[in-house]
């Protein structure tokens, strides 16, 4: 598939006829200098974008003929996001975070607050859910933020240079948490440029002016 | 996502900004509230017109005697003479034949005197006339009787005086009735008392009247005068006023040896002054309304403004709702409810702070409260949030989740 943006006069090729096909239950990580697309990625993978031209199939059905609501419940049932900067909802407790996509789903009030609780807890958070997200560390603030990506039990993950704002410690906590997540069996799609980080992948492509320049599998870096 | 649900989010979204929501509710509080008073007040002062008209008396018709006044058409031609009413004219307007709409006729003979109780003196108005002069005027005996016409015939030197008369000339606890009061070089002996009236809408004290007969006022206080000042003409009934003022035209036209489109007197029908006044009111009370109504409106543009405020600050999380799953309703009905939310407690406070403006008295004007214009100033600031908040919601509805994640 391809993607491209009209930026003024200029049209910009984000994604240059990349094939890319992402098995249940694996673990990629997606590298690439800023710029190379690998957000473009994410954001079709994610049916927060569609491609220019191409297809994407997703479970097996093709998102381009998904209409727009069709698409939201996708997105709130099949992928949690992850982002660099975190986005949990100002002035918003973590746990009131982590509920919100399972309210969109319409799951009732007490039954969220278990489901809510249970990823909050299985992120370690368990005692900052009253927490808001000014009142918690990097580290804790993507936490949560995995936790809500997770509290609609999708089956996969896409995270956006998740560690891009944490401190080393927190980075291998995160992926610690990624990783147990994938042997849960869930797909997890990481794009960083962080090679440690991609390390703890099972699969590494590597995107460069839009293309796929190298796509291999490796050996895991276990989690702590 | 249940109504509810909506409704705690909103009110979080409120109350992360306390003062502008504050200030957006207060531009419709002071809309809705500026409604209900202001037509509180408009409603209140035609009532106000009304009581005083009715206590008039709807069935009433003036005649001025003009010349006394030194002005109208009475120059044309040669009508130059001073034109009076007279005794004759009364006689002809009581006739019944010539006037079948026409009940009483009193004719009024009023001069400006100082009545004496022992050492109390009081400047009042002495008004001569006849019997029914006070149930045409709508006055009421408090005690004692009215002057009758054997005290017309008899030329009796008897008065009925009003309460401010009373109070200044006799001290409390002592009956004015059967006590002689000193009208010039004349001595007048009470024979009644007038219950209080009040102001007229002239804002006139009706109570400061002496009324005796008028041959007693032509003998003793006038000087022999032939003529009247004015004269009440009370018709049948309400629905018959119009026909006595033409049949009173017509009579004094023909005494006077002229058309009524000429006659040398005014004639004032109360019927047509209470219309009048009350499309007048009607008018003021609309005016009012409208103008209210504008400040409701500019209540309502605060809420639009303020929505497109908070939709453009947060964008960026109106792009986190959407990529974990949010659809456009449940982001429409989010904003939206937020902007009904800030027009209904605007709208609540505004009745409230209505119903509390209006119980005070405002230029003079003891307001009345229309029930009607409560439920229309509520459900119009209603409709206002949902009018000026659909577009600022459809706008955060329709952000692309891409555009509006990358928003900074």
């Amino acid at each position: 598939m391809s993607k491209r943006y009209a930026m003024g006069d200029i049209e910009v090729h984000a994604l240059r006829k990349v094939s890319l096909t992402v098995e249940r239950g694996e673990f990629l990580a997606v590298m690439g200098a800023s710029g190379s697309g690998k957000s473009t990625l994410m954001h079709i993978i994610g049916c927060l974008d569609v491609p220019t031209s191409g297809r994407y199939w997703l479970d097996g059905v093709d998102v381009r003929l998904l209409e727009e609501n069709m698409l939201s419940r996708v997105r709130n049932r099949k992928i949690g996001f992850v982002f660099q900067s975190f986005n949990l909802i100002p002035r918003t407790s973590a746990l009131a975070n982590v509920e919100l996509p399972l309210t969109y789903a319409g799951v009732g009030a007490k039954d969220r607050r278990r489901r809510a609780l249970a990823a909050l807890e299985a992120v370690g958070l368990g005692d900052r859910k009253d927490h808001q997200p000014s009142e918690m560390s990097g580290g804790q603030q993507q936490r949560a933020a995995v936790a809500r990506a997770i509290a609609t039990n999708p089956a996969i993950l896409l995270a956006d240079e998740p560690t891009g704002n944490l401190d080393s410690a927190a980075t291998a906590e995160m992926m610690g948490i990624f990783a147990r997540l994938n042997a849960e069996g869930r797909t997890v799609v990481v794009i960083t440029h962080e090679p440690e980080v991609a390390g703890f992948a099972g699969r590494v492509v590597r995107l460069r002016d839009g293309e796929i320049v190298d796509d291999h599998r490796q050996a895991r870096r276990a989690g702590r | 996502m249940n109504g509810l649900e909506n409704v705690r989010i909103s009110l979080r979204g409120l109350a992360a900004n306390k003062l502008r929501s504050g200030l957006t509710v207060l531009g419709v509080l002071i809309g809705v509230g500026a409604v209900i008073v202001l037509v509180a007040v408009g409603t209140g002062s035609s009532q106000a017109v009304q009581n005083r008209l009715k206590a008039l008396g709807t069935n009433t018709i003036t005649i001025l005697n003009r010349g006394r006044f030194g002005r109208g058409p009475s120059t044309t031609g040669t009508q130059t003479q001073a034109a009076s009413i007279t005794t004759s004219d009364v006689k002809d307007l009581e006739d019944r034949t010539q006037a079948p709409d026409i009940a009483t006729v009193s004719p009024v003979l009023s001069t400006s005197l100082t009545g004496t109780y022992g050492s109390a003196t009081y400047a009042t108005t002495v008004t001569g006339t006849t019997p029914t002069y006070i149930g045409a005027e709508d006055y009421q005996i408090a005690g004692g009787r009215n002057i009758t016409a054997a005290d017309v015939t008899a030329h009796s030197q008897v008065v009925v005086l009003g309460q401010t008369v009373v109070s200044n000339l006799f001290s409390p606890g002592v009956n004015p009735i059967g006590q002689q009061v000193q009208f010039g070089s004349a001595r007048f002996s009470v024979v009644g008392v007038l219950a209080a009236k009040g102001s007229s809408s002239a804002g006139q004290n009706q109570d400061d009247v002496a009324i005796v007969p008028y041959t007693a006022a032509q003998d003793q206080l006038t000087g022999y005068a032939t003529s009247f000042s004015e004269l009440i003409v009370q018709s049948t009934s309400a629905q018959t006023i119009d026909a006595a003022e033409q049949e009173a035209a017509s009579v004094l036209a023909s005494d006077n040896r002229t058309t009524t489109a000429n006659l040398p007197f005014t004639i004032i029908n109360q019927g047509s002054l209470e219309s009048a006044s009350a499309s007048t009111n009607q008018t003021f009370t609309v005016l009012l309304g409208a103008v209210a109504a504008i400040s409701l409106l500019v209540g309502g543009i605060g809420i639009m403004n303020i929505m497109l405020v908070t939709v453009t600050e947060r964008t960026r999380e109106v792009g986190i709702r959407k990529a974990i799953g949010a659809p456009k309703s449940a982001i429409l009905s989010q904003f939206l409810t937020e902007a009904v939310l800030l027009s209904l407690i605007g709208g609540l406070a505004g009745v409230a702070a209505g119903l509390i403006g209006s119980r005070f008295r405002i230029v003079g004007v003891t307001p009345v409260v229309a029930p009607t214009s409560i439920f229309e100033a509520f459900a119009v600031s209603v409709a206002i949030g949902v009018f000026f908040g659909f577009y600022p919601a459809h706008r955060a509805a329709s952000l692309s989740p891409i555009d509006a994640l990358r928003y900074e």
